[in-house]
């Protein structure tokens, strides 16, 4: 196939022209609404105390990495997530397992894990800095609860759906329902495992920032909260910039690793 | 005759919370060793339970199944005597062609370098060596069935439980891979026992086609199948003059009981 036609040629063209236009209008979106938000700050058509502008944005945190103080909350935020996203992933998994091997407790348990994934997880976090302590404990904790149950949920329910002809023939082979599990069920469920990481690692996130709120001493989210008590514009805006960038890259960071397994 | 397998007076029935649906009837038939026999019958008449039936994955309510010289599905040293081929292939996408047919041997705890050898010899034999380190993905309908089979066979098993096992390819491929299978099992000297609703494919293929009625599944009637010799794969008797005399009869089996 070393010749392409005139049709497909001009069909690649085509393609090729949307790929770039669709990126050029992403970017320069971005472009406006920053050029508009710079300038209305500016102008003084909104109050630049209140709303920051990009350009402070960009300064403040220029200066939080030159003197360190960003890499600090940076880092305490993403260590509590991936440890949060490892224990969920690691947890949700075993438990999912669990049930799946017996059916008579996963059963009985299923009304409890229900209410359990439905409970509001922020109504938790007062009860467990009493429990635990104004610390990093608290905050791992919080984040776990977020996004465990729905995980085993979510990942259990997958296990019972896999074809029970693929079941039978384990079984028609002489094996056990271990061998059903780990040679059918496990790998059979990997893009699935991999589709609830990615929605796992947003929702400890999430769990992360709600812990330190409320008991951190450093973190984003401890900086959301101190800028907001000391009126600290600047501060938060940049926090939640810095926020929006991690949860995209702790995203594409599963992306990548759904490419290679999934 | 020398019965490999007999079942006598077995019946089963489905239970659910709506009731009970009796699936077979007092069902007795006996295969020989080495001969191959296939069981036609509406849909939904109970010819997969009967298979299930017969490879001990599930107990018949009443009666009995036995298996002569063979083992039974789990005994004491884990061998399976029964091998089963289902409808579709199964072949899991996460794992090569190659390792794909090494399952039931992996499950087994056999894998010892003289069985890797005999399952190498059958990919080699069976025209899926080249393929072996594939994905099942790239592998054609028909070599698929071929790969399934091949791993039903690493476990060198006594008897062969065929539940459709060609209803999901094409029609031209269909053929084929009957031809192909009919004589693979013939060659490996298995006994075979072939669920299947179509008849001429049963007739091409068995020894004997047992007829099954409409649910409750009971046998109505075994007719022996003989072509000449020459006649001797299943493409080339489905061109013998008996070939139809054998497919009328069987239908008419079928309506009668229908």
């Amino acid at each position: 196939m070393d010749k392409i036609s005139a049709a497909q040629q001009k069909f690649l063209r085509d393609r090729n022209f949307h790929r770039k236009k669709i990126l050029l209008l992403r970017f320069l979106l971005l472009v406006c609404l920053l050029a508009v938000w710079e300038i209305a700050s500016r102008t003084g058509f909104i109050n630049s105390f209140i709303f920051s502008s990009p350009s402070r944005i960009i300064l403040t945190a220029w200066q939080m990495m030159a003197d360190g103080s960003l890499w600090l909350h940076l880092g305490v935020t993403l260590g509590e997530t991936l440890v949060s996203f490892l224990a969920v992933t690691l947890f949700g998994l075993m438990t999912a397992v669990f049930l799946w091997l017996f059916p008579s407790v996963s059963e009985v348990l299923e009304p409890y894990l229900v209410m359990l994934n439905s409970l509001p997880k922020s109504a938790l976090a007062p009860l467990l800095i009493v429990w635990l302590g104004n610390n990093v404990r608290t905050v791992i904790v919080a984040a776990v609860s977020v996004a465990v149950f729905g995980s085993i949920i979510t990942l259990h329910t997958g296990f019972r759906e896999i074809d029970s002809d693929k079941v039978k023939l384990i079984y028609s082979l002489g094996g056990t329902k271990k061998d059903v599990m780990f040679k059918v069920i496990v790998p059979g469920s990997v893009p699935m495992i991999i589709s609830n990481m990615k929605v796992n690692v947003g929702l400890c996130l999430v769990g992360v920032i709600i812990g330190e709120f409320l008991s951190a001493k450093a973190g984003l989210g401890y900086l959301i909260i101190y800028s907001s008590q000391t009126f600290r514009m600047d501060w938060m805006l940049m926090s939640i910039v810095i926020l929006c960038l991690l949860s995209t890259v702790l995203y594409q960071g599963i992306r990548v690793l759904e490419k290679k397994f999934g | 005759m020398d019965a490999m397998l007999s079942l006598s007076h077995v019946s089963f029935s489905y239970h659910t919370l709506g009731g009970e649906t009796l699936a077979l009837y007092d069902i007795s038939f006996s295969v020989g060793f080495g001969e191959f026999a296939a069981i036609v019958g509406p849909s939904g008449c109970g010819k997969s339970t009967l298979l299930s039936l017969i490879c001990g994955l599930i107990r018949p309510e009443s009666g009995q199944i036995i298996m002569a010289g063979a083992r039974k599905n789990q005994t004491d040293d884990g061998s399976p005597g029964i091998g089963y081929m289902l409808q579709r292939d199964h072949l899991f996408e996460w794992r090569t062609v190659y390792d794909n047919v090494l399952l039931g041997l992996e499950i087994q705890k056999k894998l010892t370098p003289e069985k890797r050898r005999r399952v190498e010899e059958m990919l080699d034999t069976y025209g899926l060596s080249a393929f072996a380190g594939m994905k099942p993905s790239a592998l054609s309908g028909g070599m698929k069935q071929r790969a399934a089979l091949i791993r039903t066979l690493a476990l060198d098993p006594e008897l062969l439980l065929l539940d459709e096992p060609f209803s999901a390819l094409d029609y031209q491929t269909r053929l084929e891979v009957a031809d192909d299978i009919g004589m693979i099992i013939r060659r490996e000297g298995k006994t075979a026992i072939l669920v299947t609703h179509d008849l001429s494919e049963a007739i091409s293929m068995a020894d004997r086609v047992i007829v099954l009625s409409r649910r409750p599944g009971q046998v109505k009637s075994i007719i022996p199948i003989s072509f000449p010799a020459e006649y001797d794969t299943p493409l080339k008797k489905r061109n013998a003059e008996q070939f139809s005399h054998y497919f009328n009869l069987i239908w008419k089996e079928l309506k009668q009981y229908g």
